[in-house]
């Protein structure tokens, strides 16, 4: 297991007021790792701080052993992509364009598209199954078909590292277990490391390696599914009552809502 | 495909140049466009088109760049506050009576003194960020137009036809040098938009998705602020303000090639001289001896192939 990525006690967020507030995060190469935390906890906001959208006001990101803050931004595309929750478009490029996008950090300013770059964008669509909407116009797609083709775009840069921002809260469940279906597969096939931000505990559970639990900007408690998704912690961060079972088929642990009447009696 | 399209259209603006050469006050025979007796009339015509094409390609490729940059298909390179500065500009020029040379210069000075107010508007930090730049360009103009209105009010009416040029555009050549220095200025600032294609093709899908493509955006943002309204600005002086074609060329170029700049850029300028040298035979023919202010007619035609294209586009999605 090498170390990829370290982010070291940053803190930070928009404007004066830090969002995150002293987290640590390590990624090895081959890792997938959840990010849960309720609403303003800061996901997706650590995210954007790793990510260089925002600059952290303290502490320091290192990808590859080297500092983010110096590097060239082309570099650390080509080593990290990433997916956000939704893209929309206002202008009609085809998917393919939007494919071969992904390889700018690796083109410079005026050279054009090598034949490479062409095969490198079409290999992607195939790995997210959209190989067949590579003609068609971005903003005649579905969300789940828009999504798997931004997924693609971040294939295109032959990233090792991928973050994603609840990339699959606009889909439902079929749309939701293909694209995470596929994240495994580049997990486990191609050692593609993934960091994701998701809402759902019980696809976080599902699929993750590991799971960061967050709350107002720091680290809860972090480690695999069954450690971190006890109805303590989860009562605590998300101030609500749940039960948490086993998945009879994979046997993670199952998050459910125990709703309002049935709350008070239990108090 | 887009390179048939290319050629056709650049087949276009050849039969254009040479429709716009032998058409005029006074109509001169093809095979007699050449003779040395027509040289003089020839010269006036091609320099007539060499503005139009000068005009059309800064424009048209300005409001593309604005347009992926901003990420709005409304915004138009005049948004930034160039035109209302310039009217504004020589409305004071005129009203203090200076002329001839001075006029453009103050016209210059009045756009660049606008772009830089709507900057200092939008400016956080040392960050431009485009909702604001809108709103800040929205703001100064109408401010800009409505003190325009009033100093034209104000004034006597002789100085009324002067400000018509400024304010609705003419393609009349009245200055060699200060044209030469203008096409210099449009044609790098054509090219430096040119050569951040793939920068505006990313930041069309929205800033964010630049820069995790690794494009510095804000870099960006500001070479090309600053060249658009370099751009803008010293063609406001050779021509006045014409509208309309920043807007619908670049849409109606987006609508034939599609939307990637490396193609876009190329043939917003093929498809934006045909449109200005069209508009400028209209101007110069529809009524026999007065010329119309172009920005009429750019108006006049533009908005109701605005109105097609975006029907048709709605239709197609």
């Amino acid at each position: 297991m090498s170390l990829l990525l370290k982010a070291d006690n940053i803190e930070g967020g928009y404007g004066k007021d830090a969002v995150i507030k002293g987290l640590s995060l390590s990624v090895n190469r081959g890792d997938f790792i959840g990010i849960i935390g309720p609403n303003g906890s800061g996901k997706s906001t650590l995210l954007r701080l790793i990510t260089r959208i925002l600059t952290p006001s303290k502490g320091r990101v290192e990808l590859d052993g080297i500092d983010v803050a110096g590097m060239d931004p082309k570099e650390f595309c080509r080593k990290a992509a990433f997916v956000p929750q939704d893209t929309l478009i206002n202008f009609s490029f085809s998917a393919l364009e939007i494919v071969l996008m992904g390889r700018i950090p690796h083109l410079k300013r005026m050279q054009p598209e090598t034949r490479r770059d062409f095969a490198l964008a079409e290999e992607s669509l195939g790995l997210t199954d959209s190989l067949y909407l590579k003609d068609r116009q971005i903003d005649s797609l579905s969300a789940g078909e828009r999504q798997r083709v931004i997924i693609a775009k971040a294939l295109a840069q032959e990233p090792a590292l991928l973050f994603l921002d609840e990339p699959t809260s606009h889909l439902d469940i079929g749309h939701q277990v293909m694209i995470l279906d596929l994240l495994k597969k580049l997990n486990k096939e191609q050692g593609l490391s993934i960091v994701i931000v998701l809402h759902d505990l019980n696809l976080a559970s599902e699929y993750c390696d590991s799971i960061m639990l967050l709350d107002d900007g720091r680290v809860f408690t972090e480690g695999t599914a069954e450690e971190v998704l006890t109805y303590q912690n989860i009562e605590t961060v998300y101030k609500t009552v749940v039960v948490v079972n086993k998945n009879p088929v994979s046997s993670k642990p199952y998050v459910i809502l125990v709703t309002g009447d049935r709350t008070c009696q239990r108090v | 495909m887009n390179s048939r399209r290319l050629v056709i259209l650049a087949a276009i603006l050849f039969a254009a140049i040479l429709i716009s050469a032998t058409r005029g006050v006074a109509d001169i025979p093809l095979r007699e466009l050449f003779l040395e007796a027509n040289r003089q009339i020839l010269y006036l015509r091609l320099l007539r088109i060499f503005l139009a094409i000068l005009v059309g390609c800064g424009l048209s490729v300005s409001g593309v760049a604005l347009q992926a940059m901003l990420k709005n298909p409304l915004a138009e390179p005049y948004l930034i506050g160039t035109s209302s500065g310039a009217g504004l500009g020589a409305v004071i020029g005129i009203m203090l009576g200076v002329g001839g040379a001075c006029l453009p210069a103050s016209a210059f000075a009045g756009a660049c003194a606008s772009v830089l107010l709507v900057y200092a508007i939008a400016r956080q930090g040392n960050k431009i960020p485009v909702q604001s730049l809108i709103l800040a360009g929205v703001i100064v103009s109408i401010a800009l137009s409505g003190i325009t209105v009033f100093a034209v009010t104000m004034s006597p009416d002789g100085a009324m036809r002067g400000l018509m040029w400024w304010l609705w555009g003419s393609l009349e050549v009245y200055d060699l040098r200060l044209l030469s220095i203008v096409a210099i200025l449009v044609a790098s600032g054509v090219w430096t938009i040119f050569v951040f294609s793939q920068d505006l093709n990313a930041m069309s899908i929205g800033e964010e998705e630049a820069i995790h493509l690794g494009i510095k955006t804000e870099t960006v943002k500001k070479i090309l602020f600053l060249v658009i309204s370099l751009v803008t600005a010293s063609l406001v002086c050779v021509s006045g303000v014409i509208g309309f074609v920043g807007l619908i060329i670049p849409h109606a170029t987006r609508f034939i090639v599609g939307p990637n700049h490396k193609v876009l850029i190329p043939a917003s300028c093929i498809l934006a001289s045909i449109f200005m040298i069209v508009c400028d035979l209209i101007a110069r023919t529809a009524v026999p001896v007065m010329e119309i202010p172009i920005g009429i007619i750019t108006a006049v035609i533009g908005a109701p192939l605005f109105i097609v294209l975006l029907r048709r586009k709605q239709r197609v999605s």
